[in-house]
């Protein structure tokens, strides 16, 4: 008799032994939930703190000092050559007069700085970037400018601010992939603790002349379907727990200034990455526990 | 047809299963194969379904040379072997009719097939109006013929009988084997592995009797005479 492969019967096959064997099929769910929901909040909480990390980075700065024998429209004039700088996000052009009056605003009180002369304050430029990491190139560049006296800036912050966003990236990278290979791991063994009560189904087909390919494809479409409906709970569930912890923090009053993304523009990538997710460790997992079943 | 030719088999523990066996089977006979526990029968039986490969020696089933049958022939060649177990070996979950769709849906038989072979094969066991039953809720006998029925089904060249009649009572016994002896006149060859000396007495088919890994007699129209051997 030819082997046909007919992909409508092997669907069938699997969805129905979801039913069939329903316990197990509901723990295998349970667990691509569990595992896809602790990956994905941690990858939220990622994304959330290099969102925050990239705010607080554009935050930084550095001040570009201007010469003294520039006036003061021919050194807001050095606005576009700065500007035009890659890496440069803007810079804010600030007279020696409001730098005065900042200064004493901040040190108001200390008689060691007060009347200080006028002519100890020059124009300047606080300017802002699109990449910290890049700060000493920049920087460099800026003071390339015809006109600018020299710079000063924090490279020990900016430094910081690298090596913690770098930690942080690779930190949520190793813990994701970890995350992912554990997921796989109990899953599999999950699939596989169901497909060892149908070891005996598995050895009959066999002894009846049934390929390889015929015994696995029902088990690669029944963790398809698992993985599937397990990715497409757990955005849900994702959804909402997301949106009410963004939402408790928004109005506490001692966490206010943690910034939430808003779940919205996520939505899509996070259901498409579920959804991945939950095909690979559905199907791998199946596939990896039918293997040993094979051997007859 | 099958050969065995100088076949020796050892497992991983050191156990000598077989020690030189040597037999032909050929096309449409009957053939019992008996012997005491541990003399080499089940081995002789997983030799011919491919599920362990002898250290020595030529084997051949059915135009198959299993000496150097690639994984991917193996189904194929099983197709050609019908096999029956002592314990039956039913899916629970499933009807009768559903068990025998299940035996053909693995080889790849369309539905056309299922509904036309189906019925037939339960009307040659006598399971015709248990189509719809459970195997739990048929007797020992009934779901022995099942098994019979479900080895059928796929039209094999040869059934294989493993002690098909261990969990049944003398007279399911010997209907069991009546069957299997009129499955023999349709045309199949039959190798059926027994304790039951009455049983094979009653027949007068060909005898193969094995022991410590070796044939001791083989007579056709023989029989079950050995008292060490039972």
């Amino acid at each position: 008799m030819k082997q046909r492969y007919n992909f409508g019967y092997f669907f069938s096959e699997g969805l129905h032994s979801i039913f069939t064997h329903g316990f197990m099929s509901f723990a295998a769910v349970c667990m691509i939930i569990c595992c896809l929901l602790i990956m994905g909040s941690f990858t939220l909480v990622a994304v959330n703190a290099s969102s925050m990390f990239h705010s607080l980075e554009q935050e930084n700065q550095f001040t570009a000092y201007i010469e003294d024998t520039l006036t003061q429209e021919e050194a807001r004039g050095l606005q576009d050559d700065i500007e035009a700088i890659p890496n440069v996000a803007r810079a804010e052009f600030v007279t020696k007069e409001e730098a005065q009056a900042d200064f004493e605003a901040d040190y108001e009180g200390n008689p060691l700085f007060e009347s200080l002369p006028a002519e100890v304050y020059r124009d300047r430029f606080h300017i802002y970037l699109d990449d910290i990491s890049q700060l000493a190139q920049t920087e460099q560049a800026v003071d390339d400018v015809a006109g600018v006296a020299w710079t000063k800036s924090a490279p020990e912050i900016a430094e910081g601010f690298v090596v913690i966003r770098n930690i942080a990236s690779a930190v949520a990278i190793i813990l994701v992939v970890i995350l992912l290979l554990v997921s796989l791991f109990i899953i599999a063994n999950t699939i596989k603790l169901a497909t060892f009560n149908r070891r005996e189904e598995i050895a009959i087909m066999k002894m009846c002349g049934a390929t390889n390919a015929f015994v696995r494809w029902p088990f690669v479409f029944e963790g398809l379907i698992l993985g599937l409906l397990g990715a497409v709970i757990a955005f849900f569930l994702e959804w909402g727990i997301y949106t009410l912890v963004g939402s408790a923090i928004s109005t506490s009053d001692t966490i206010a200034l943690v910034t939430v993304l808003p779940f919205g523009p996520m939505a899509w990538p996070v259901l498409g990455i579920f959804a991945a997710t939950g095909l690979v460790i559905g199907v791998g997992g199946s596939s990896l526990a039918i293997r040993k079943f094979l051997q007859v | 047809m099958i050969r065995l030719i100088d076949i020796q088999k050892s497992y991983d523990n050191g156990t000598k299963a077989l020690k030189g066996v040597s037999m032909r089977i050929d096309d449409g006979e009957f053939v019992f194969l008996v012997g005491p526990s541990g003399s080499g029968k089940s081995t002789i039986i997983k030799l011919i379904t491919a599920e362990v490969a002898p250290i020595a020696g030529r084997l051949m089933v059915n135009g198959y040379n299993l000496n150097n049958i690639r994984p991917r022939q193996v189904p194929y060649m099983r197709r050609t072997l019908g096999v029956i177990f002592q314990d039956f070996r039913l899916i629970e979950k499933k009807t009768v009719r559903e068990n025998l769709t299940f035996a053909m849906r693995a080889v790849g038989a369309s539905p056309r097939e299922i509904r036309k072979r189906i019925p037939y094969v339960l009307d040659l066991v006598g399971l015709d109006r248990k189509g719809d039953c459970r195997p739990n809720e048929l007797s020992g006998g009934e779901q022995q013929r099942v098994a019979i029925a479900r080895a059928l089904v796929n039209n094999p060249q040869m059934i294989i009988a493993d002690e098909p009649t261990g969990n049944l009572d003398p007279t399911r016994s010997l209907e069991i084997m009546m069957l299997l002896e009129r499955i023999n006149e349709l045309g199949t060859t039959v190798l059926v592995v027994t304790h039951e000396r009455e049983l094979v007495d009653r027949f007068t088919k060909r005898v193969v009797a094995i022991e410590n890994g070796r044939i001791i007699s083989d007579e056709t129209g023989g029989y079950y005479n050995n008292e060490a051997t039972i």
